[in-house]
């Protein structure tokens, strides 16, 4: 078997076959558009994971940056008339720039006392949004122009269907690589003991800012695609429920494994799709699975399933 | 002058509602090492059951009592059918269980109850007091009052009796507490009951001021749990400090800076404290062996 054919390449393969055979099985644009919902949450969840599963730090602030990449491609194109990928990236920088900024003294801090930290600075950037209503729209949130690149317009469900699709196979490309690079290990090894890490020689407070900036420029990218694929954003994307639905999603699926966040992602997103069939209930039945598959699948959904299995394989 | 007793008056009333959901989250953090983000959920559980129960028929102080006791029940039931099951497990899937907990727990309300707001009556009357020039309500006498009692009876509970010594031993370690013949499980369920009983009676004082709906719930475990780290994670005495002081900012920061940006002071001041004090105004220092 050549060297390329690993794990990593049949996983990429599976997913992007995955997302081409899908639609054959859509019914109706409906599902084009929860597809790409999935798509663009397990992007954000998959940066995430780099963060929380790699290099086991937590973050209840996450959706942020989320907010901060959703409103760059809001106010750009509205406010200052850059171009919708120009705002794209921007908001990229500038998610990347802040997360670099307040990095380095919260990524001090451990354990209960980081998660409030981050907490507060999710808390700080929904609050900025939502009261600087003139170049916001506030609590109402605001229209997102069109994404449109040398004069073609990307709208309708099953452009960004493909769009989001195809992003997140290059996200989950460099996820996966990553992990096995020299940073990737990094990431591994101050996960397991920060002290050992040091111990070996690995600079413990650059290896977490830089996992953090990845997962921060992952969060504002998805948040960009979310707002031009609606069409439409408000603060909610930026507060903390949101930030809450991430990290769930990281380790619903499965903390560490990339696949898991994409099938954590997955599960959050298609419920309460199925679950408005019980409309008054669906919150209750959304507490319940939650509380059942953290109780009876602590790994997460994916690490849980593929033990099973090798265990099923091995008898 | 009279603004700053109006401010003053105004931060104490919700910093000691903050308060006790911080000493709820201490409480349980203490006895089981989990963060719980459904203590909010038993603030509006309070609130709520109160609410409808007087709205029955059934006099204030009963009503008051049946929510009490409604909320201490589902605190159990948190800790028997969630919390226990999951032994053993890592911090952020037990943060995560009680995350789905406060979801259930907002959903259940919606049905039980329904999503509009709802007021009760001041225990003393609306007359506005006056104090130093500034116009206090009643019914912040009664928080204030109401949260100085709790804090004393669980300081001579902790301190006094045998099973709130068996409480700080578990605390302390819990194996140890086990060895000497401590069953924590008691302990934990203990807290959780508590704790619930804790925030039931803040939400129970605080609505006549603040009114409840099914989803007050997250902003205060938010502000709860601010206040605690802000104290020092698991000292009662920083969780009341802690919630007082950001009541306090909060007052202040949207009085004399600005009311749009209320909820931003008490996450900066947070913030720039644990930057300073990573361990917290009041946590100890720990040092980690390796």
């Amino acid at each position: 078997m050549p060297a390329w054919f690993g794990h990593r390449s049949v996983t990429l393969i599976v997913l992007a076959a995955i997302v081409v055979v899908l639609p054959l099985l859509f019914p109706s644009s409906y599902y084009f558009r929860v597809a790409s919902l999935v798509w663009v949450s397990a992007f954000a969840a998959i940066g995430l994971n780099i963060l929380m599963g790699q290099a086991g730090q937590v973050s209840l602030g996450h959706a942020g940056f989320f907010g901060i990449g959703a409103y760059a491609v809001a106010i750009g194109p509205a406010h200052l008339g850059l171009p919708s990928w120009g705002a794209l990236l921007i908001g990229a920088v500038i998610s990347a720039a802040s997360a670099w900024l307040v990095g380095r003294p919260v990524l001090r801090l451990k354990g209960h006392y980081l998660a409030i930290a981050t907490l507060g600075l999710g808390v700080l950037v929904a609050l900025v949004i939502t009261t600087e209503s003139r170049w916001t729209g506030g609590p109402d949130g605001m229209a997102v122009a069109k994404l449109s690149l040398f004069g073609w317009r990307a709208s309708g469900s099953s452009t960004w269907y493909w769009i989001s699709g195809s992003v997140l196979v290059v996200g989950t490309w460099i996820a996966l690589n990553l992990g096995e690079t020299p940073t990737g290990r990094a990431f591994r090894a101050l996960h397991d003991s920060e002290i050992a890490a040091r111990v070996a020689g690995i600079d413990v407070a650059r290896f977490k800012l830089q996992a953090f900036v990845i997962a921060a420029v992952y969060a504002s990218l998805a948040g960009s695609m979310l707002a031009m694929m609606n069409g439409f954003i408000n603060p909610d994307q930026a507060g903390f429920l949101h930030s809450i639905e991430l990290v769930t999603m990281v380790v619903l699926g499965g903390l560490g494994s990339v696949v898991g966040s994409i099938v954590g992602a997955a599960v959050l997103i298609t419920l309460p799709q199925v679950l408005t069939v019980f409309q008054e209930y669906e919150h209750v039945l959304l507490g319940l699975i939650i509380i059942v598959s953290m109780i009876f699948m602590r790994d997460g959904i994916v690490p849980t399933a593929s033990k099973w299995l090798a265990r099923r394989v091995r008898a | 002058m009279a603004e700053f007793f109006q401010f003053l008056m105004s931060g104490l009333t919700v910093g000691a509602v903050y308060a006790l959901v911080a000493l709820g989250f201490t409480l349980v953090y203490n006895a089981s090492d989990v963060i719980n983000f459904a203590q909010g959920e038993f603030v509006m559980l309070g609130g709520m059951v109160t609410v409808f129960v007087a709205a029955a028929g059934v006099p204030l102080p009963l009503a008051a009592l049946i929510a009490v006791v409604a909320a201490v029940a589902v605190g159990l039931l948190l800790y028997w059918l969630a919390i226990e099951p999951a032994r053993g497990a890592s911090a952020v899937t037990l943060i995560i269980i009680t995350i789905g907990a406060s979801i259930l727990l907002r959903g259940a309300a919606q049905i039980l109850f329904d999503k509009q707001f709802h007021k009760l009556p001041s225990f003393s009357g609306d007359a506005p007091v006056n104090l130093f020039g500034a116009a206090v309500q009643p019914q912040s006498f009664w928080v204030l009052g109401g949260t100085a009692v709790i804090v004393l009876l669980l300081y001579a509970f902790l301190e006094r009796t045998l099973l709130g010594k068996a409480v700080l031993a578990t605390a302390a370690n819990r194996l140890a507490a086990r060895l000497v013949g401590i069953n924590t499980a008691t302990v934990m369920a203990l807290a959780f009951g508590g704790s619930a009983a804790i925030g039931a009676i803040a939400g129970i004082l605080i609505t006549p001021i603040t009114l409840t709906s099914y989803d007050v719930g997250t902003l205060l475990a938010l502000k709860g749990f601010a206040a605690a780290m802000l104290g020092g994670m698991g000292n009662p005495l920083g969780a009341v400090a802690g919630g007082l002081l950001l009541g306090l900012l909060e007052a202040f920061g949207a009085g004399y800076i600005s009311s749009t940006y209320k909820d931003a002071f008490a996450f900066i001041v947070i913030l720039v404290v644990l930057f300073a004090m990573p361990r917290g105004l009041f946590g100890r220092r720990v040092v980690e062996r390796v």
